[in-house]
């Protein structure tokens, strides 16, 4: 029987390369020995992208995307499909997670230095993979045509409308309507589980492609490819399987944990995750008294409501997103990680975070001149942080990196 | 393989390539004006007409035209003779940075010397400002005279839709094509235009 199952398994493998496949990229792929929590969201990020793939099929099957019926078919899941709630509070809980997964691991980034060379690639790779994702969950909260999903979504289309000359039309065009519509929610529905989807899987493999290549980092900023054994495996590294998916199966367990609980008790979070005014239907006529976007949005609405100009605000706002870009080619330091840089760039680093986190609430709650002021001001630390970064990573005394992890 | 070879083999590929290029436009057309608003979406946003001649002095009313609010409102011959109190507020108090329908013609902006007729979408990123007709101090101005204020990020207007200097908003509210034939409104469509 084992014999037949065998042979039957070298008929496959000498067909499509499933040893070495699973070889190269699990069970030899050489992984540093030393890292922590940090290195954990990568994986985190993954698993949540499955979750909201999987839950998202589940919704497609009762949403219906019409004007008449996208907002009481969200209703119908909710309260007459067995166990609808479940999914949709997996998908809307998942989309939060999904953010915050992914700001720590670009803040893991930062901190350690991942976009150096020669992991440029793998760092471009993840801005991509973060800009489709704001697109994507974008176009999602359009889909339940609540009422911050229309004035959500015609805050953000009016965008397009700063731009000089064609924004007019690209605006109409977007929406094909004169207002935001089921024509509009069908499209973004369109956009949202097939087209997007599509172009995120297609990152993410292009952003783990390269990741194999050129290998991952740790938090020491060590090369650990300089020191090989005689097979030419780094000597301070571990198989991926099994040491780092075991590792990385705890991190899992406790993060499903916090999953869970939010999603069983605190699906809304506050209002931060579905925001109230979407339990009500889109109604064109009258705005909400208070249109903040949801909470991952937050840093990068209050950089658009601190330029009084919409084009100047969609420029920001843009460029904030942009900037992540360059980061490889704007550190000129000698060491990747926070742990051997300078003074400047500690203060550099956590003024930058403060001041992301400081633009979040500020996004989140009503404008007043203190607000205002302080709103320019995070901005400006903001784009300091990342303009300046060529002079402090240059001119600041850095500690030298061991040679061993 | 010759020079003159490898010359004439980079041509043609150049050649192919350029024709091949030039269908991309035509195969691109249909996906690009498929998202353009349909027939049935422009015969929605046809014109809308209504009697304004019940409405109150001082009342605001709102219509759906193309699904976006339109404010229209009665003023009071004081309401208009306190227009000149606001005017060292504003940005743009002759509507110069818009192309203006009805420049020049009444204080309302309109076509009338009663009624103001306006889109009632903020011109800094489309939310529905509110009508504050009474003139008191408001916690996001203290010498409020009247008009309206953006609940989103704090725009302020005029009672005749005037944008204030120092908001977000850049220009004033935009006033839609309209007519009117007796006390009957007529929003989206000026013959005369």
């Amino acid at each position: 029987m084992s014999e037949i199952a065998g042979k039957l398994f070298s008929w496959v493998n000498d067909r499509l390369p499933i040893v070495n496949t699973f070889e190269r990229h699990l069970s030899k792929h050489p992984v540093p020995s030393k890292v922590n929590f940090w290195y954990l969201f990568g994986a985190l990020a993954s698993v949540v992208l499955i979750i909201q793939i999987v839950s998202g099929i589940w919704l497609i099957m009762p949403y219906s995307n019409t004007e008449e019926e996208a907002f009481s078919s969200i209703e119908y899941i909710m309260r007459d499909v067995d166990y609808g709630w479940v999914i949709r509070y997996i998908h809307t809980t998942g989309a939060s997670m999904f953010f915050a997964v992914v700001y720590l691991h670009m803040f893991r980034g930062l901190l350690y230095g991942s976009y150096q060379k020669p992991k440029e690639l793998v760092w471009i790779f993840g801005c991509t993979i973060y800009l489709a994702m704001m697109a994507e969950g974008f176009l999602g909260y359009v889909l339940p045509y609540g009422q911050m999903s229309y004035w959500g979504a015609q805050v953000i289309i009016s965008l397009f409308g700063a731009i000089p000359y064609i924004g007019e039309s690209l605006e109409l065009w977007v929406r094909g309507d004169y207002y935001i519509s089921g024509i509009t929610v069908s499209r973004f529905f369109a956009l949202h589980v097939v087209a997007l989807p599509l172009v995120l899987i297609a990152l993410v493999f292009l952003h783990l492609v390269a990741l194999h290549e050129v290998g991952a980092g740790n938090p020491e900023g060590v090369d650990i490819e300089e020191f090989l054994d005689d097979d030419g495996v780094p000597l301070d590294s571990v198989p991926f399987f099994p040491y780092k998916v075991l590792n990385a199966l705890v991190g899992i367990g406790v993060f499903m944990t916090v999953f869970a609980i939010i999603m069983f008790f605190f699906p809304e979070g506050g209002g931060y995750f579905i925001e109230m005014a979407n339990f009500q239907e889109a109604n064109p006529l009258v705005t909400p008294d208070h249109i903040a976007p949801v909470w991952y949005y937050a840093p990068f609405f209050t950089m658009l409501r601190a330029v009084p100009d919409p084009l100047g605000g969609l420029i920001v706002m843009g460029s904030a997103v942009a900037i992540f870009f360059v980061v490889p080619w704007l550190d000129r330091s000698n060491v990747a990680s926070i742990r051997y840089k300078g003074i400047y760039s500690k203060i550099a680093l956590v003024l930058f975070g403060v001041s992301f986190l400081t633009l979040g609430y500020l996004g989140t709650v009503g404008v007043t001149e203190v607000r205002k002021t302080m709103s320019v001001a995070c901005t400006v630390i903001y784009f300091a942080y990342f303009l300046l970064m060529p002079i402090y990573t240059k001119y600041e005394k850095t500690k030298e990196v061991p040679k061993r992890l | 393989m010759q020079d003159k070879d490898k010359t004439r083999r980079k041509v043609l590929i150049g050649l192919t390539s350029a024709v091949g290029l030039s269908g991309l436009p035509f195969a691109a057309t249909p996906f690009i004006a498929a998202w353009n608003p349909s027939a049935k979406a422009k015969a929605a946003g046809a014109p809308v007409k209504l009697d304004v001649s019940k409405m109150q002095f001082g009342q605001q009313i709102q219509v759906s035209w193309r699904k976006q609010p339109v404010f229209i409102i009665r003023h009071t011959k004081e309401s208009l003779a306190s227009l000149e109190l606001s005017l060292s507020k504003l940005a743009d108090p002759n509507s110069d940075l818009i192309s203006e329908p009805y420049k020049g013609l009444f204080p309302t902006r309109s076509k009338s010397s009663e009624y103001s007729v306006m889109s009632g979408v903020c011109t800094h990123l489309g939310c529905a400002p509110k009508y504050f007709p009474e003139v008191e101090p408001k916690s996001w101005d203290a010498t409020w005279s009247g008009g309206f204020f953006c609940p989103c990020h704090g725009s302020m207007f005029d009672i005749v839709g005037r944008v204030f200097k120092g908001v977000p908003a850049p220009t004033n509210l935009i006033v839609p094509p309209h007519m009117f034939d007796g006390s009957i409104l007529t929003i989206g469509e000026d013959k005369e235009l």
